[in-house]
């Protein structure tokens, strides 16, 4: 039963700061990802909590005891590194079994844990092996036996997979959850891959700049994005954002991207935005690829657009159109349009529609 | 994989392989001179043009481990027939052995300084590279002030041949009374090789991902436990050729053997040259001093061949 809290972390380097007033609090048993781009403060929360890096105020709880000040040994979590670092001098034995020889286990204890993991991971055949002498996902799979074996409070996984091509990816993933599935640790993993992040977590923690910028399940954190930098981070393709005009009528409203052509928009809305406006200047509107509905017909609601260019991906096309002297990426049946230059109409779903203060970049949460 | 060749390289190859042949030789040519002169019967050792073909004896390893002095009147018949097979051949050059009031053979200064050698010369490799990779690990990993400002420091030890502070090191090794002392020329060794070593040492040390430690480190031990089970190990290559370079240092020191030590310390550089002035230069015996001085050297190196081979470590961290 392991619970890992935050409390006010900041930590500097030299006059930088990474991590800016972070708090969090994960629960027992619960897969959290820590999702950001390369150099947002993600892997030095991490280190942090593993007793890497010494923080320069705040508090580190593991079960509520403080930790800030314990060396990595007493901590009692384990981690696995993106590099795997198994040790090339010992075989894949001797490096599972290696945490088990620092706790001074007995050698038949020893080796029944090591078997025991081995078997979980599918990894016994290769035990007597040199870390050399193995593929990426073997090693990958021996730096998590390692982790695994002494059975740790918690588990700390630095970029796990992102040193393996992309068929070996998706299959460490599955593999990945379905070891956590099985053992039930809290884990906390590190990732700058959105897809990962959202296959994985129970919890996914975006990061900017050394700043929690939401905390949230994947589909949270995906249908309502709490600013303008997760909106854009989460999903793909990226949602689209563009500066909004709001005018406003008596039951009916429009929202222009420019160019003179505007997107109409139920009334409900009107009344929350306006009291949004109130607060802040100029807004932006964010849609996703598929909130953007593509017809080849005229239809009522539906603006002339022409096709920009089209990118088939196989399940589905994205599609860019110009709207003005804005191109809008929708996503549409595979085939559905057909050629670049060609006209159609589009509409933007108000159901599907975010709207963010574009000065401050937080979600107005303005929503139908 | 198997490169396709065309003739022209094919023949470039051959011409290269003729090329590394001559180097060779050029190199082993006075080592080829000293082993055979160790061999050779004195008159033929300074013969010109030098004899190549002649019967090998181990007369000069004889006369290398006794202490010999010259014959006014050669040896009865009884005495040469009474002699061991090796005293004859001292006989047989002019010589006698020297025994003592009990007939004991008395040996040469050779294996007294010889044994000095090895204690200098190991115990101030060990020394210097055990300090070294300290040194160096700690500089690699820590951040310590004025890091750039100390290396140099370190590093300009070197920056002038030795020799120039060889008379202030005598008096103040006089007036510490280390003169003459194993522990005198081992403490200058090591001194001289830590600069190399902690360089060298710093190297490897670089080139070995932290991310071994940090993993050492959460699976539960501390930062020493993790330098000897994890960093060590993965150091040993360059230990190994750090220690077959301090300890060819050590070994063929001459200067300041010569001028610290006379005769409790003495190593076998400076011994063997003071061979030549007593009596005629019997160059035999100064060949087989020299020719098994060369085998330490040769057979340190050769057991750390394996050591002195990267890649050993080569591919268990994903970059």
């Amino acid at each position: 039963m392991t619970s890992i809290e935050l409390r006010d972390v900041q930590k500097f380097f030299g006059a930088v700061q990474v991590i800016k007033d972070m708090n969090l609090k994960i629960a027992d048993g619960e897969f959290i990802v820590l999702l950001g781009q390369s150099g947002c403060g993600k892997t030095t929360t991490l280190r942090a909590i593993a007793g890497l890096e010494t923080i320069d105020r705040g508090d580190i709880l593991i079960d509520g005891q403080p930790v800030q000040n314990l060396k990595c040994s007493d901590r009692d979590i384990a981690m696995v590194f993106q590099s795997f670092s198994l040790y090339p001098h010992m075989t894949v034995f001797e490096n599972i079994a290696f945490p088990l020889r620092a706790t001074r286990m007995s050698k038949a204890d020893t080796d029944n844990r090591v078997r025991e993991i081995a078997k979980v991971l599918r990894i016994n055949d290769l035990l007597d092996k040199r870390p050399s002498a193995l593929s990426g996902g073997d090693m990958q799979r021996v730096a998590i036996g390692r982790a695994l074996v002494r059975r740790p409070k918690a588990m700390l996984m630095d970029e796990p997979i992102g040193a393996l091509d992309a068929k070996l990816r998706e299959e460490m993933r599955a593999e990945i959850k379905r070891l956590h599935v099985k053992q039930g640790s809290t884990t906390i993993y590190v990732t700058h891959d959105q897809i990962e992040a959202m296959s994985l977590a129970d919890r996914i923690v975006i990061m900017h700049e050394g700043r929690l910028q939401q905390v949230g399940s994947p589909t949270e954190v995906y249908a309502r994005p709490s600013n303008l930098f997760v909106a854009q981070f989460v999903g793909s393709p990226v949602m689209n954002i563009a500066p909004a005009e709001v005018k406003s009528s008596k039951d009916s409203a429009e929202v222009g991207l420019g160019g003179g052509q505007n997107f109409g928009f139920p009334s409900a809305l009107i009344s929350q935005l306006d009291a949004a406006r109130s607060r802040s200047g100029q807004l932006a509107l964010g849609i996703r690829p598929e909130g953007v509905l593509v017809s080849r017909e005229e239809k009522k609601g539906y603006l002339p657009v022409e096709i920009h260019l089209i990118e088939p991906l196989g399940s589905y096309d994205i599609v860019d159109l110009k709207v003005g002297e804005q191109l809008l990426r929708a996503r549409t049946r595979s085939g559905y349009v057909e050629r670049t230059g060609d006209k159609v109409y589009a509409r933007i779903d108000p159901e599907q529609t975010h709207f963010f203060d574009t000065a401050s970049g937080n979600s107005l949460g303005v929503r139908l | 994989m198997a490169a396709v060749t065309t003739s022209t390289e094919r023949s470039l190859n051959r011409l290269a392989i003729v090329g590394v042949l001559i180097v060779t030789m050029i190199f082993l040519a006075p080592i080829y001179w000293i082993a055979s002169t160790a061999f050779k019967p004195r008159n033929l050792s300074t013969t010109i043009p030098p004899t190549v073909v002649f019967t090998p004896e181990v007369s000069p390893f004889v006369k290398l481990f006794t202490k010999r002095s010259q014959l006014r009147t050669p040896p009865t018949p009884e005495e040469y027939a009474a002699a061991p097979w090796w005293e004859r051949m001292v006989f047989d050059g002019g010589e006698k052995v020297v025994r003592d009031g009990k007939g004991n053979v008395q040996w040469s200064g050779y294996p007294s300084r010889f044994m000095n050698s090895l204690i200098v010369a190991i115990v101030s490799t060990i020394l210097a590279v055990g300090m070294g990779t300290l040194t160096a690990y700690g500089f690699s990993r820590f951040k310590v002030k004025g890091e750039g400002d100390l290396l140099f420091f370190i590093l300009s030890t070197r920056m002038l041949p030795p020799v120039v502070v060889a008379i202030p090191m005598f008096l103040m090794y006089r007036a510490v009374g280390l003169n003459d002392t194993h522990l005198g020329l081992i403490i200058l060794y090591t001194a001289f090789n830590l600069s190399f070593s902690v360089w060298l040492m710093k190297g490897f040390m670089d080139e070995i991902p932290k991310e071994y430690e940090e993993a050492a480190l959460v699976d539960g031990y501390t930062r020493m436990q993790a330098f000897f089970k994890v960093v060590l190990p993965e150091a040993a290559t360059g230990i190994a050729a750090t220690a077959v370079f301090c300890f060819i240092t050590a070994w063929n020191e001459y200067a300041f053997a010569l001028i610290m030590t006379n005769r409790r310390a003495q190593t076998a550089p400076p011994f063997i040259p003071s061979q030549v002035g007593s009596g005629l230069p019997d160059w035999t015996v100064i060949a087989a001093g020299t020719l098994l001085f060369l085998l330490p050297v040769a057979i340190f190196t050769f057991l750390l061949r394996n050591h002195l081979l990267r890649g050993v470590t080569f591919g268990a961290i994903r970059k």
